[in-house]
């Protein structure tokens, strides 16, 4: 994607890595094998993240086979070596996703972030820095603690928080985003401490798979609803209140689904938007159709870049900055005509 | 600090892999079949072709499995005739079944060797273990036959014959004992790949390929030869036997020039003017030779000669090695030839001795050892003792009381093993790793220091909770000792499982002063207030040293769930200090990532994190108090004596000693003269290994009967009753108003029977009544067992009392209704959680009163039949299954045999009743007109029967009233059930199951299929699905499943019903009930998860739900009757998929590890495995259309 001396330009920085436009495919199983790269890049993609390394995943796999081969060994006269064959290689470690990463290096030509979703603070640092070694251009940590303990304060969590990315931080040299949760008291200052510690990013936000209950079956069960343009408002809240606040690059996630989301992001203060539930629900073709509905609007009301744009909308830019705070709510409260 | 250097040759293996090693490196073909205890060659053969390991030239073997023995043996007879090197391994019937070929590979002048880990025939019970009554029964086929003794004989011993066949054209049989030298680990030398290759001459490959078969030199091989030559032809052989010695010599001595070991046909050691001396062959001369070493040294003149080479008997070199000073000699076999003269190795040297002059004054013989029974140094001094005597017994047992035949020597005393040796004995469980950790133990010493190393393990006979006891002993020289560590010689003891205590003499085989850990959940401070009084009082004679380690909280806590292998495994090096602790834990950990690098970090690093906490744990314990007062009548046979207090006679006498431990005490008195037992003694056994079990909470029930049915144990059990019945009731019994209208007015109780749950909890993971204030609280839920305990064996004694409700008045075909009948097979020691075992209950329940079974060998035939007890029982009339295990391959026919009985019993009772009829007037017509349809019909019969006994007792004396008296029983109605799995239907039995398919007569086929061979653990059968790993499908297995229910359908009058309980139980139990009404042949296929499959057996019946709704099994009857009704047969059950094959797949182990090991091949095998579903549901739903149009009745033959 070049830019013509009647086009605007639309490049962009992100994690210091400079993109063609901010419309990159967000972690998804859509990037989780080179072909869908491949068609996503030729679709236009300014950047790839590819789908969370879970070490929870990870060490599953591994203890499952532990389990599986370990508990039948020996367990009767007649079958003193249990009951698989023994394999040498078992594939349980990051091998596969390291393959993908070398291989998308090798054969794409737009950045390549990786994501991962750690557990133990040992594994966080140990798999930031195999993808780091595999050449990553960017790491994306995948932030995932829910706090479910009454036991443990919105302090302990945030520490937690800090620490990590603080001892990732320490581990690898590769640009560091922050995928977080919109679960923060105090968002903000948790924006700005992530950054101190050595965030280069943030990604808004991480949209926890939900559950739900099966009334049939009587159970709960995981559930998982593409994200769809009504839940871009909480992205918007935030990408506003914190473009300009923050000292490193902002990306939005959840309910990116076309232009017009994408503009209202980078209106907001977004330096990047991702897209999951988008190229799901259209297919691939959605980047390019995204790409141009941008183009075309910032075409049209004048723009020569989207830097121009880019936070002119923010709170800080806009002159009512409390629309973006509580009393926003009230006013719609007020507002709003039930339909009876 | 660094270890010492162990040389680098040396090999901590077990005798399997010692000789699997040379064999898959000196062959080029390699056909296997499982059979304990030789399973393990063929398994590690076929990994290592898989894994692409080449031969000693460079290429991979090539590794088939085939369907039986019989076809091992014919593959490598093909593969030798066209040219190639090739083995085989087995052992027991499996060597039976190879029989015809070795006869032929013989005659033939054909080398190969066929390694055996010798075991005994079954004769009058089957037995896995070790004796040579297989390879003896091999001994006339012309096979030269070579004897290991020990794990390092067993390697270069098999390379001695693989050199020596090819030169001398003759085939071998290379033999060791069966699991004390195939399964012991030992520390050996190994021999190299290269040394391998070069002690075989390439010429005389060459010559081998140029004998072979070849269409441009052809030759005529295998003809017919008429009387005028085959005798000259047979006796043309001679001269190949006669040099056979001199050949085998020679590779022995080259072997000896190469690795510094001298080997001879015949060994001698001992005395040189010894005047008694024993014979032997086997891994029994490590005990004689400890014996005559002892002895000189005390100044005895006595020796043993070892034979190695048994076929030919060089009976000039046996001459030679026997000192001329020899007054009497004892040859001991480890085989048993009823009506022989003397076995056949006595005899041999009888022969031997004669040919060559003088005999010694005294020869005699001697069993010993059968079926891997101990054979100590003491009973190798009775047998010198014996030689000793004026007048010794000619023949002779030793190391049993035969106070019948009296055959048997005394045994006395003790024997002191040697001081520098150390001694340790480990008791654990099969699933706690503990034989794992043992082996690794045993490695690292074996490996890793000078120091000599040996490790056996024993297992008891269940597959759910199985004991295991580890023997090992490590030592400066190399370990002879081919016996258990006895009673007080073990200088350590460990007890890795608590509970053991209250069962176990755990105590018996500690030495004074010995140390002692337990795996214990208290303290050090706080455990001996719960010890025991009798480990305790014992603990304080013996002056044991006691020391605990919270092994299952360390191995909790890293999520390791119960392998608390490691853990205890430092506590081990720790207290026995052969090694110095700071570098067996460098060495733990380093076989730790060995063992487990590859299956991820995450489980090495867990284990190495256990390895860091043991020496925190483990802590001594100082005995603060002394034995409580009072607590008497604790020990373990105590108990065991006040349990089986009202217990039948034989249990007391015999059953009880074999639950203790003890059945070498037995004499021969108390045993059974042809095998037969009692049955209805698995409830006697109460083993308790449950931690949890299901309660009952009635207000949610609702009546179901679902865990009933699904109970792997027959451990929950429903009755429906007299509210009256609750009278009697202890405090605490559980009842509710019965549902339905047949029951209205009753009482209705779901009841565990605490003791003889497992805990699998496949009841309440079935159970749908699911309470509406808590959703996790069903109408059963598991509860820690210590809780309610002494309250539920009070309930279950009295719901033990309560009647059953007549069969006659039950619905059979509903699930309900089968339920209620009383399972007449429980409380197996199956797998806790076996997916077999529910459908061997359910036909208990429905037929179980008038059934014969005859049932394959295998896991039904071991959880089935295995000593001390048996789960087949009785009703409370004393009815019940009468059950059979005749062999692997032959169980259709077996139990067609038994129906053919029947049916011939019938008819001629029939016939008698005929005659009688003027003595008997109506009841003989009512008995002859009987309709038998259903259990109302059936009760009357037998209600006749009774009648007609009495009737034929008061009758004048008539001949044909005493042999109607004999055959009164065939008037009623029976229920043969061949019963098996997949190994035997499929593979090994399948001829025959087949023919017995095409037989027409009323037999009911039971096909418990598991996809798998799993009791010799986990080997691909024809019956594993495409994509499945298993052994000898390391790979994913390639090809598709065969569908035997296709093939007895094509017959067209075979009822055939594939089931899965878990899919569709009212399906189940209705196939159950058509195929007995089927007055023909019919064949159940009931898909049976196993712990192969690699799933939580708790999620057994919703994973064969999966398995149905994926179509990966459909669920279908296939009914004759309907045929002849002009309706189609085939009536499918289950509807078309609704998950896909990986939905089904990716939640089992078998299928998952492949996706893990090879993505690319998981791939490719789940594609075509989903196209087989798609094709076969395609099939099957044109096949419900289809209609027959010709006859397929059986006509009648005249």
């Amino acid at each position: 994607m070049t830019t013509g001396p009647n086009d605007v330009d639309l490049s962009t920085r992100y994690l210091g890595l400079d993109l063609a436009h901010p419309v990159v495919p967000s972690a998804s199983p859509l990037t989780g094998d080179l072909d869908h790269l491949h068609t996503l890049t030729d679709a236009g993609a300014a950047a790839v993240v590819l789908p969370s390394l879970f070490e929870e995943q990870l060490e599953h796999e591994a203890m499952a086979i532990y389990h599986g081969r370990e508990w039948s060994s020996g367990s009767f006269q007649e079958a003193t070596t249990g009951f698989w064959p023994e394999i040498d290689e078992y594939n349980t470690g990051p091998g596969p996703y390291l393959d993908l990463i070398r291989a998308a290096k090798r054969e794409l030509t737009v950045p390549v972030i990786a994501s991962l979703n750690g557990t133990s603070r040992g594994g966080w640092t140990l798999y930031a820095k195999v993808l780091e070694d595999a050449g990553v251009d960017a790491l994306e940590l995948n932030i995932y603690l829910i706090a479910a303990d009454p036991e443990v304060s919105s302090g302990e969590i945030e520490y937690r928080y800090l620490q990590l990315v603080q001892t990732v931080r320490e581990a690898v040299t590769v640009p560091l985003a922050i995928k977080l949760g919109p679960f923060f008291s105090s968002t903000a200052h948790m924006a700005r401490r992530l950054v101190e510690v050595g965030a280069d990013g943030l990604v808004l936000f991480n949209r926890f798979y939900q559950p739900d209950i099966d009334l049939d079956r009587m159970e709960v069960v995981p559930n998982l609803v593409l994200s769809t343009p009504a839940e871009l408002r909480l992205v918007l809240r935030w990408m506003a209140i914190l473009h300009g606040n923050v000292a490193c690059s902002l990306a939005a996630t959840t309910g990116v689904d076309g232009p017009e989301e994408v503009i209202k992001l980078v209106l907001a203060g977004a330096d990047v938007t991702m897209m999951a539930s988008g190229l799901l629900r259209h297919g691939p073709v959605r980047l390019r159709q995204t790409v141009d509905g941008l183009r075309s609007w910032l075409q049209d009301r004048g723009y020569e870049s989207l830097a121009q744009a880019k936070g002119s909308l923010s709170q800080k830019s806009v002159p009512d900055p409390t629309a973006y705070e509580r009393a926003n709510y009230m006013q719609t409260l007020v507002s709003y005509s039930p339909p009876w | 600090m660094t270890l010492p250097v162990a040389s680098s040759r040396s090999l901590t293996i077990d005798g399997n892999e010692a000789a699997a090693r040379v064999a898959h490196a000196l062959s080029e073909v390699i056909a296997i079949y499982p059979i304990t205890p030789a399973s393990a060659m063929g398994e590690l053969a076929d990994e290592w072709s898989q894994k692409g390991t080449p031969n000693a030239w460079g290429t991979v073997p090539e590794v088939i499995e085939m369907q039986s023995e019989a076809g091992a043996a014919g593959a490598i007879h093909g593969a030798l005739q066209t040219g190639a090197l090739a083995t085989t391994f087995t052992a027991s019937q499996g060597l039976l079944l190879m029989l015809p070929n070795m006869y032929k590979i013989a005659g033939e002048l054909t080398p190969t060797v066929i390694h055996v880990a010798a075991r005994t025939i079954a004769t009058h019970a089957l037995s896995i273990f070790g004796d040579h009554s297989d390879v003896m029964g091999a001994r006339q086929t012309g096979f030269a036959m070579l004897s290991s003794a020990t794990v390092q004989e067993a390697q270069d011993l098999a390379l001695v014959a693989h050199s020596a066949t090819l030169k001398s054209r003759i085939p071998f049989l290379h033999f060791f004992d069966g699991f004390r030298t195939s399964h012991e680990v030992a520390k050996i030398e190994a021999l190299e790949i290269g040394e391998l290759r070069d002690f075989i001459d390439p010429a005389l490959i060459s010559a081998h390929r140029d004998r072979a078969l070849n269409p441009n030199r052809p030759v005529l091989r295998g003809s017919a030869q008429n009387p005028d030559v085959y005798f000259q032809a047979r006796e043309a052989i001679n001269p190949f036997y006669a040099a056979l010695p001199g050949i085998v010599q020679q590779e022995m001595d080259r072997l000896a020039d190469l690795t510094g070991r001298p080997y001879h046909l015949f060994e001698y050691l001992g005395h040189q003017q010894a005047d008694r001396v024993i014979v032997i062959m086997g891994s029994g001369s490590g005990a004689v030779g400890e014996t005559v070493l002892d002895m000189v040294a005390r100044g005895e003149k006595v020796g043993m000669v070892l034979v190695r080479l048994y076929r030919p008997f060089d009976a000039d070199r046996f001459r030679q090695v026997l000192p001329d000073s020899v007054a009497a000699l004892a040859v001991l076999d480890r085989t048993k030839e009823p009506g022989a003269v003397g076995e056949p190795l006595y005899t041999d040297v009888i022969a031997a001795l004669a040919a060559t002059g003088p005999i010694p004054p005294t020869v005699i013989g001697g069993r010993y050892g059968l079926s891997s029974k101990e054979f100590t140094p003491a009973m190798a001094q009775a047998v010198f003792d014996e030689l000793a005597l004026a007048k010794p017994a000619r023949q002779f047992t030793v190391g049993i009381i035969d106070d019948v035949g009296h055959t048997s020597l005394t045994v006395n005393g003790t024997w002191n093993e040697a001081e520098d040796v150390v001694r340790a004995v480990l008791f654990g469980l099969g699933s706690d790793g503990t034989v794992g950790a043992n082996k690794a133990s045993v490695k690292i010493i074996g490996d890793k220091t000078p120091l000599f190393a040996q490790g056996y393990f024993v297992y008891d006979s269940k597959k759910s909770g199985s004991r295991t006891v580890s023997h090992l002993r490590f030592g400066p020289r190399p370990i002879n000792s081919s016996y258990l560590i006895g009673s007080g010689q073990a200088t350590f003891v460990a007890c890795h499982q608590f509970h053991f205590l209250e069962d176990v003499d755990v105590l018996e085989p500690a030495a004074q002063g010995a140390r002692f850990l337990l795996n214990s959940p208290y303290p050090a401070d706080k455990v001996w207030d719960h010890l025991p009084a009798w480990f305790q009082a014992r603990l304080l004679d013996k002056e044991i040293e006691l020391w605990v380690v919270d092994a299952a909280g360390i191995a909790r806590d890293e999520g390791l769930g119960g392998r608390i292998n490691t853990v205890l495994q430092v506590c081990f090096f720790y207290l026995t200090k052969v090694l110095p602790i700071d570098d067996a834990i460098a060495a733990i950990k380093d076989e730790v990532a060995k063992a487990y690098g590859k299956r991820g970090e995450v489980v090495v690093r867990r284990n190495e994190a256990a390895v860091d906490r043991a020496l925190q744990s483990l802590a001594k314990v100082t005995v603060s108090r002394p034995v409580a007062n009072g607590h008497t009548g604790d020990s373990p046979d105590e108990k065991l004596a006040a349990r089986l207090s009202t217990a039948p006679d034989f249990v007391q006498r015999v059953t009880q000693m074999m639950m203790a431990g003890k059945g070498d005490l037995l004499p021969v008195s108390a045993l059974p003269v042809d095998g037969t037992f009692p049955t209805n003694t698995a409830r006697w056994e109460k083993r308790s290994i449950g931690d949890e079990i299901p309660l009952w909470d009635p207000s949610i029930c609702i009546d179901c009967a679902r865990c009933v049915l699904v109970c792997p144990h027959a451990a929950i059990r429903i009755k429906i009753f007299d509210a009256a019945t609750l009278t009697q009731a202890p405090a605490g019994f559980l009842s509710k108003a019965a549902d339905g209208r047949e029951y209205a007015g009753r009482m209705l109780t779901v009841q565990v029977a605490p003791d003889d749950c497992t805990g699998c909890g496949v009841c309440v993971q079935i159970c749908p009544a699911i309470s509406k204030e808590v959703a996790k609280h069903k109408a059963i839920d598991m509860t820690p067992k210590f809780e309610s305990l002494e309250r539920e064996r009070a309930n279950f004694d009295f719901f033990l009392e309560i009647p059953d409700i007549p069969k006659s008045e039950l619905k059979l075909d509903t699930v309900k209704g089968s339920q209620l009948a009383q399972p007449l097979f429980e409380f197996s020691g199956a797998c806790a959680g076996c997916g077999e075992t529910p459908y061997v209950k359910l036909l208990s329940q429905m037929f179980g009163d008038r059934a014969l079974v005859a049932n394959a060998t295998g896991c039904s035939s071991i959880y089935g039949g295995n000593l001390p007890t048996t789960p087949w029982s009785v009703d409370q009339s004393g009815r019940g299954p009468a059950w059979s295990n005749s062999l692997f391959e032959d169980n259709a026919e077996f139990g067609l045999g038994m129906r053919l009985a029947a049916d011939r019993l019938e008819a001629d009772a029939k016939l008698l009743v005929t005659a009688l009829l003027p003595s008997l007037g109506d009841l003989a017509l009512d008995l002859l007109a009987a309709d038998q349809s259903d259990e109302a019909g059936i009760m009357a019969q037998r209600d006749r029967v009774g009648r007609l006994r009495a009737a034929l007792t008061t009758m004048e004396p008539d001949p044909l009233a005493g042999r109607l008296e004999a055959v009164a029983d065939a008037l009623i109605k029976k229920s043969v059930w061949i019963v098996g799995g997949d190994g035997w239907a499929y593979d090994i039995g399948f001829g025959g199951l087949d023919h017995v398919m095409a037989s027409g007569r009323d037999v009911n086929i039971l096909v418990l299929d598991t996809e798998v061979y799993s009791n010799t653990g986990g080997q691909a059968s024809k019956s594993t699905p495409r994509a499945a790993v298993a052994k000898f499908a390391a790979g994913g297995k390639s090809t598709g499943k065969k569908d035997l229910g296709q093939i007895a359908m094509a017959y067209g009058n075979v009822y055939v019903g594939q089931i899965a309980m878990g899919a569709n139980m009212t399906q189940t139990v209705r196939a159950f009930a058509e195929a007995e009404a089927h007055p023909g042949v019919s064949l159940i296929i009931a898909y049976s998860p196993c712990i192969a499959h690699g799933i939580e057996m708790v999620d057994q019946m919703s994973q064969q739900k999966r398995a149905t709704e994926s179509g990966y099994w459909p669920l279908y009857r296939y009914d004759p009757a309907s045929e002849a009704a002009g309706k189609p047969g085939l009536r499918l059950d289950s509807r078309a998929p609704t998950i896909r094959f990986k939905d089904f797949a990716e939640k089992e182990g078998r299928f998952a590890m492949l996706t893990r090991a090879n993505p690319d091949r998981a791939a490719e095998l789940t594609a075509r495995a989903q196209q087989d579903i798609d094709d076969r549901w395609h099939f099957y739903e044109q096949l419900v259309n289809v209609h027959r149009t010709a006859e397929y009745a059986e006509v009648d033959d005249q």
